[in-house]
């Protein structure tokens, strides 16, 4: 399934004295089955990008396609887009209500129409996929549960839709260590097992850097970079002066090779950084 | 501020911390012991970094250390002051600032200045001088220009700011600092993690709760907790040093250190310089 | 249309309005209001309005911002035209089924918006032109005589400005709630009165836990500034009566005498 934006804008208090023109001209397409990262300090119209790609805002002009069907008209059936496009929100845990799992998992589907044993099959499975156990967890109450396990309660309830894209809004913020590793791992899988679009929003540049195929850069309402990570990723004092990170084994090979003659190296990741570090030491040999 | 002499300014002697609830037949029954048996000394000036997963009891500890939690027994002095002693409760919170996490929910004021007057107009300072306190602390943490902008309009850096000027104006002697940087974004936690280390220069000890490794490593020492109880209390380079100690309490090394191990360089490389040395 | 609503807000600036006490805005305003009940014809409202305008030309606060207020209640507004329209008897104007517009109907409506217009913009400007902090202030000075009687004054006084901080947060945590559920799915627009009172319980489970959660955060926030109750604080920005206080009071004391002989026009 594809996402296709063509000329997005969207002001927010026209008219008024915190006029902000959130997205100005901003168009990309998603194809199906990719990873796709965004990036950009906060303010640069992220978020209101991603409440366009299923129809919680209407923009001021311009339209959004999914898989052809334009959702930005008035005929179109937002319920059907947004079960399509699963919109995981920044604290997903906040949103929880139920007083089980399953029941909260449940909510969405419920909402589609799905009933009985379909439902049952359709909620276990989006609890498996986010690396939960079913027997384990369908009857506790999800606000009995650790914050990692508390937010994959929270994805799966929106996976339980069976959307074909699912965008995440920096689904690591605040974990520790161990259940960002985890949430990272679950987002491979069900874009690897599911063959879910993924659209990933996140401030940690060493996440997007690893797991996306394809990286969009947004300031103030425009996208002004467009490419493969290692393409963004290279435009270190671009990135640096639009507030932005590079990820920090990029930022540790720049360090060193401007301390060393003939080093180079645009390593993304720790491991290809450890490869280019191990061949220069061969090489001085 | 220099290293030699420096007096204990808090002390921790088998602290345990108990969370009970109440059962159906309505007796208190143990639900999980937060803090399990922990002993420390925080010197007066020292940048003290408290790291752990979720759960291990970073938060609990913190609270005790100002007296906002009462443990079920051990003992917490500050300043020699008995966190038991409810006389001198005031004495205490105001001498250990706390800066909390969620920027949003420790700004009591709608407007900025008035929010930074809230400690000192708590304490009874003369209006004359909480002016004063409160101007110069938002000075220090460069917010003096919005001291009269609405708390709604700030972006979460700048109201950790504001919260940490809250903290200032009440002049104490040591900040604790409770994953100040978790809900920012990378230009607002590098603010806010300039301003910590800015404030510890000046001679505040700095107590700092964190998920992320390159910022408990630019403390002076780093205190591991695992299940409530201390798991290491040592140097950055010592803790980073082993690989074992680390995974074993669910945490990561600092970028530089798993590419260091990664490349194969000795464990005597720490900084960033050094392994440029050793490619020289 | 969430964000819209500018109860509780203030508009900084140094107009003289801004520079009265607290408490001369809040009796000012409690008397507008009661003056409001006291007209009973449209020269009162006329006089009160020009007052009103003139009060904010002086506040600089733009008529823009102002009207925006009145947005979030303008179904109330509107009710309340259609039910004082419908429920008057007198000399029919027009008459389709069971309804029945009168002239009589027609100017008791068109009285009854203008008193709630001007209620509320009268209103709202004591919040526009008031630092949140001096109206708590005022409000907890103005009850202090009655904490002999038991009225907590401070108590109430920080609750206020508790509420008026925290109404923006509440009003994001909402809107965020309400997508967030929307994104699964659920659907606040149709089915009947009992479905869509059902399709409520997403969006208010969340918000009750999360008003309790900054409710937690938030006293331990205050405790740990050494808040200990309203014994022995003290107040950076002391309010006080001044020379201007003295002319609003006269120019108060003056309008009410106007408002109660404008009931005997015509």
């Amino acid at each position: 399934m594809s996402i296709e934006i063509k000329n997005l804008k969207y002001v927010y208090n026209p008219g008024l004295p915190g006029e902000t023109v959130a997205l100005d001209d901003v168009s990309l397409t998603i194809s199906e089955g990719e990873m796709v990262g965004i990036i950009g300090h906060t303010g640069s119209g992220k978020s209101t990008l991603l409440q366009h790609m299923n129809g919680l805002l209407k923009p001021d002009s311009g339209h959004v396609f999914v898989d052809g069907e334009c959702i930005t008209d008035d005929k179109t059936d937002l319920v059907d887009i947004r079960r399509r496009v699963g919109l995981v929100f920044q604290y997903p845990e906040y949103q929880l209500f139920e007083e089980t799992v399953v029941d909260d998992v449940a909510f969405g589907p419920k909402n589609l129409g799905i009933e009985g044993e379909e439902l049952k099959k359709t909620v276990r499975e989006a609890i498996e996929i986010v690396g939960l156990d079913y027997e384990e967890i369908k009857d506790s109450s999800p606000f009995e549960l650790s914050g990692g396990m508390k937010r994959r309660v929270a994805i799966a309830g929106v996976i339980a839709m069976r959307p074909s894209v699912l965008i995440l809004d920096e689904p690591t913020a605040g974990l520790d260590p161990t259940a960002h590793r985890d949430i990272l791992s679950m987002i491979r899988r069900i874009n690897e097992e599911k063959e879910i679009t993924i659209i990933l929003v996140s401030h940690n540049m060493g996440d997007i850097a690893k797991m996306c195929d394809r990286v969009i850069v947004m300031e103030n309402g425009k996208i002004v970079l467009e490419g493969r990570p290692r393409e963004i990723f290279t435009q270190d004092a671009l990135l640096e002066s639009m507030g932005l990170d590079v990820p920090p084994a990029l930022d540790i090979m720049r360090k060193i090779s401007k301390s060393i003659d003939g080093f180079t190296s645009s390593a993304l990741t720790l491991d290809e950084a450890a490869e280019d570090i191990k061949e220069f030491m061969k090489r001085k040999k | 501020m220099k290293q030699e002499n420096r007096k204990t300014f808090i002390s921790v002697r088998n602290l345990i911390v108990d969370f009970t609830h109440v059962n159906e037949e309505g007796l208190e029954e143990l639900k999980t012991r937060a803090i399990d048996d922990v002993s420390f000394d925080i010197e007066k000036g020292s940048f003290v970094s408290i790291i752990g997963m979720n759960g291990s009891g970073k938060s609990t500890l913190a609270k005790c250390l100002n007296g906002l939690i009462m443990p079920k027994s051990g003992e917490v002095y500050v300043d020699g002051l008995s966190t038991y002693d409810e006389e001198h409760l005031w004495d205490i919170r105001s001498r250990v600032g706390m800066v909390f996490q969620n920027p949003d929910n420790q700004i009591v004021s709608s407007l900025v200045e008035d929010d930074v007057a809230f400690g000192p107009e708590n304490l009874g300072v003369d209006p004359v001088e909480i002016r004063k306190r409160v101007d110069s602390a938002l000075k220090q943490v460069d917010m003096y220009d919005c001291r009269d902008k609405g708390a709604h309009m700030l972006s979460g850096g700048q109201k950790q700011r504001i919260a940490i000027a809250g903290a200032l104006a009440m002049r104490p002697e040591c900040i604790i600092f409770d994953e100040p940087t978790a809900m920012l974004d990378p230009k607002g936690r590098k603010q806010v993690m300039n301003i910590i280390k800015e404030l510890n220069q000046e001679g505040i000890t700095t107590i700092l709760i964190t998920h992320y490794m390159h910022e408990a490593e630019q403390a002076e020492r780093i205190i591991v907790l695992k299940d409530g109880k201390l798991y290491s209390d040592g140097k950055p380079s010592e803790l980073f040093g082993n690989r074992r100690l680390i995974e074993g309490a669910g945490l990561e090394m600092p970028p530089l250190i798993d590419l260091r191990d990664r490349s194969g360089l000795p464990e005597s490389a720490t900084t960033i310089e050094d392994i440029i040395c050793l490619l020289k | 249309m969430i964000r819209d609503i500018t109860l509780g807000q203030y508009f900084p600036g140094k107009s003289p309005i801004h520079r009265l006490d607290a408490r001369t805005k809040i009796i000012g305003t409690f008397l507008f209001i009661a003056e409001m009940f006291v007209v009973n014809n449209f020269w009162g409202f006329l006089i009160a309005g020009t007052a009103l305008f003139t009060v904010i030309g002086i506040s600089r606060v733009p008529l823009k911002f102002i009207f925006r207020g009145l947005t979030p209640v303008f179904l109330i507004i509107a009710f309340t035209f259609v039910i004082n329209m419908l429920m008057f008897d007198g000399r029919v104007l027009w008459h389709w089924w069971i309804f029945t517009i009168t002239y009589e109907g027609l100017i008791r409506a068109a009285f009854m918006v203008i008193r709630l217009v001007l209620l509320i913009i009268g209103s709202s400007i004591l919040t526009l032109c008031t630092k949140p902090i001096a109206l708590t202030d005022g409000l907890e000075k103005l009850l202090r005589p009655f904490s002999k009687i038991g009225v907590p004054s401070h108590e109430i006084a920080l609750m206020m400005t508790i509420a008026l901080r925290f109404i923006p947060t509440l009003m994001d945590e909402t809107d965020k709630i309400i997508k967030a559920q929307q994104a699964r799915g659920a659907d606040f627009e149709s089915g009947n009165i009992f479905r869509r009172a059902k399709s409520l319980i997403p969006i208010l489970v969340p918000l009750f836990i999360s008003s309790f959660r900054i409710a937690q955060e938030l006293a331990l926030a205050m405790e740990a500034r050494c808040y200990h109750g309203g014994e022995g604080r003290t107040r950076m920005n002391e309010i006080h009566f001044n020379k201007e206080d003295i002319v609003a009071a006269v120019l108060m004391t003056i309008f009410l005498g106007i408002i109660i002989g404008s009931r005997f026009i015509a």
